[in-house]
């Protein structure tokens, strides 16, 4: 049992990953009165969008078919390395929370230049503000992350996430604090979530992550969706990983930490029902903000 | 040094940032209003036993004073002046942000290098006293508001409060009382002002007070 459990986490987390949209749809949809759409809604999506051919744009080259590739494997990886709250990851080595990060930097890269690619102004400018957002979300992530490293010494993440004990939490409790809400902040902004970005304006000028990937389709789009669901589920975990403490029975555990994973989405559902998007030019204060709170935690770990 | 002072500690940097990272007024006074209170809690969970009524009614008198009376008279104020925001602070709100940030690893810097007077004594809250009086300090020459500097002015001595508890185990109730009043009256009179001059020049930009009418 024990040594299939690595492949059992990751099987989880490739199962349910596109189940979070659909909760987070049908939280917004419980808020505003409406039924809202299958909770498995993504899921069809998928199926319907790996059946159908892929169309691409006399102007793209090579670089555009790559993309939602890259981004895909990349955000796969960064899985692998990904923290299961106590349970050990399937792969972890010192100093993989680099790795960990810049995986998602560069499924964010080629995100960006296959948006450039298609040589539309629209996209370009959806580019150029995504950079701008996650230049001030990666400070944050990798600060908040170092904390996390010095107050538990280690600096693999599956350790460091291994060494969160209620008596850590004790004693460090201010850090562990402020580090949940820096990386909440930034686990909205990488996933286009509300107050930074809305996901369900598709055709106005005000929205940063939908608007890059709206020159792919088929396949290629099925990857874009399943590699963002996937990058709700990582991210996602290094907040759950914050909350819940190691030492528990392996199932226990992965059982936690799926049910929290689903908490945060239904979290996630509420903040986008009562809250509105904030205007571009208060977006990056507040990313500055959950810059200065995880620097607050470094300072005091 | 127990644990729940030193998250008192740290829930006390928080509001400072929000006086630098926010425009809006509104949020700035309920900052202010969270600050008093958990200053108020301070000196109790200093002395952790030995707590005497004199330290409780002195708590009480402190959350009473600044978690409550010293927001109401500054609301007051802002509706008379019929101020929402801070529009154009001379230092921006990511700048000023980031300028606290950077006071708070100076006020680490500068903590380490001092000598205590006692080796028992925990560095973070003079670190934190530092810390709430740079803010005060940059929000009374950054910001345009007279709102705004009189919550500076207040920011400022709370961080010297922070920096007396730190020291003194048991101030002086006298001395304190003195204090609160000196505060109180200086904020009422400030409101005072405020209200005089958005009456006469019709804001409260005291940028545009130093340029001569007429």
């Amino acid at each position: 049992m024990m040594a299939y459990l690595p492949l059992l986490q990751i099987f989880m987390a490739l199962l349910l990953a596109p189940l979070l949209p659909g909760i987070i749809n049908r939280t917004k949809a419980f808020f505003a009165g409406r039924r809202g759409q299958p909770l498995l809604q993504a899921y069809f999506d998928l199926w319907r969008l790996l059946n159908k051919g892929a169309v691409y744009s006399r102007s793209t080259t090579w670089l555009f078919r790559l993309g939602p590739i890259v981004i895909l494997a990349s955000v796969l990886m960064a899985l692998l390395f990904m923290p299961w709250g106590g349970l050990q990851s399937p792969f972890s080595f010192a100093g993989d929370l680099l790795l960990f990060a810049y995986l998602l930097g560069l499924a964010r890269v080629f995100t960006v230049l296959a948006a450039l690619e298609t040589g539309s102004a629209f996209e370009g400018m959806g580019a150029s503000r995504e950079v701008f957002f996650s230049a001030l979300c990666e400070p944050a992530l990798l600060i908040g992350l170092a904390a996390l490293a010095r107050v538990t010494g280690f600096y693999s993440l599956s350790s460091m996430y291994g060494a969160i004990t209620p008596a850590l939490w004790l004693h460090h409790a201010p850090v562990i604090l402020l580090l949940i809400v820096a990386l909440f902040i930034v686990y909205l902004s990488e996933n286009a979530r509300i107050p930074v970005d809305d996901p369900n304006t598709h055709l106005e000028l005000t929205m940063i992550h939908e608007v890059m990937v709206l020159d792919h389709s088929g396949p290629d789009f099925a990857f874009i969706l399943y590699g963002s669901a996937l990058k709700l589920w990582t991210l996602g975990g290094l907040i759950i990983g914050l909350l819940l403490p190691s030492g528990l029975s392996p199932l226990v555990s992965l059982v936690m930490f799926i049910v929290g994973i689903i908490l945060l989405s239904v979290l996630v559902g509420i903040i986008e029902s009562i809250m509105a998007r904030l205007r571009l030019v208060r977006v990056p204060q507040m990313l500055v903000s959950a810059g200065a709170l995880s620097v607050l935690a470094a300072f005091l770990a | 040094m127990n644990n729940a002072m030193e998250l008192v500690l740290v829930l006390l940097i928080l509001p400072s940032l929000v006086f630098l990272g926010s425009s809006r007024l509104t949020a700035c006074i309920r900052a202010l209003s969270l600050q008093g209170i958990l200053l108020g809690l301070l000196p109790v969970l200093r002395l952790e036993t030995h707590v005497t009524i004199r330290v409780i009614l002195l708590a009480l008198a402190m959350i009473v004073f600044k978690g409550f009376i010293l927001p109401r008279l500054l609301d007051r104020a802002m509706l008379k002046a019929d101020v929402r925001r801070e529009v154009e602070p001379f230092i921006g709100f990511s700048a000023s942000l980031l300028a606290g940030i950077a006071c708070l690893g100076i006020s680490f810097y500068l903590t380490s290098r001092l000598p205590l007077p006692d080796r028992t004594l925990s560095s973070l809250p003079i670190t934190i006293g530092f810390f709430n009086i740079f803010v005060g300090l940059i929000l009374l020459v950054s910001r345009k508001i007279a709102l705004n500097q009189v919550i500076g002015y207040l920011v400022l001595e709370s961080g010297i409060f922070i920096v007396g508890v730190a020291l003194a185990l048991e101030m002086p109730v006298l001395l304190e009382l003195g204090i609160l009043l000196d505060v109180f009256v200086a904020v009422f009179v400030m409101g005072i002002i405020i209200f005089h001059i958005s009456r006469t020049f019709d804001h409260i930009d005291v940028d545009q007070l130093s340029s001569i009418k007429e």
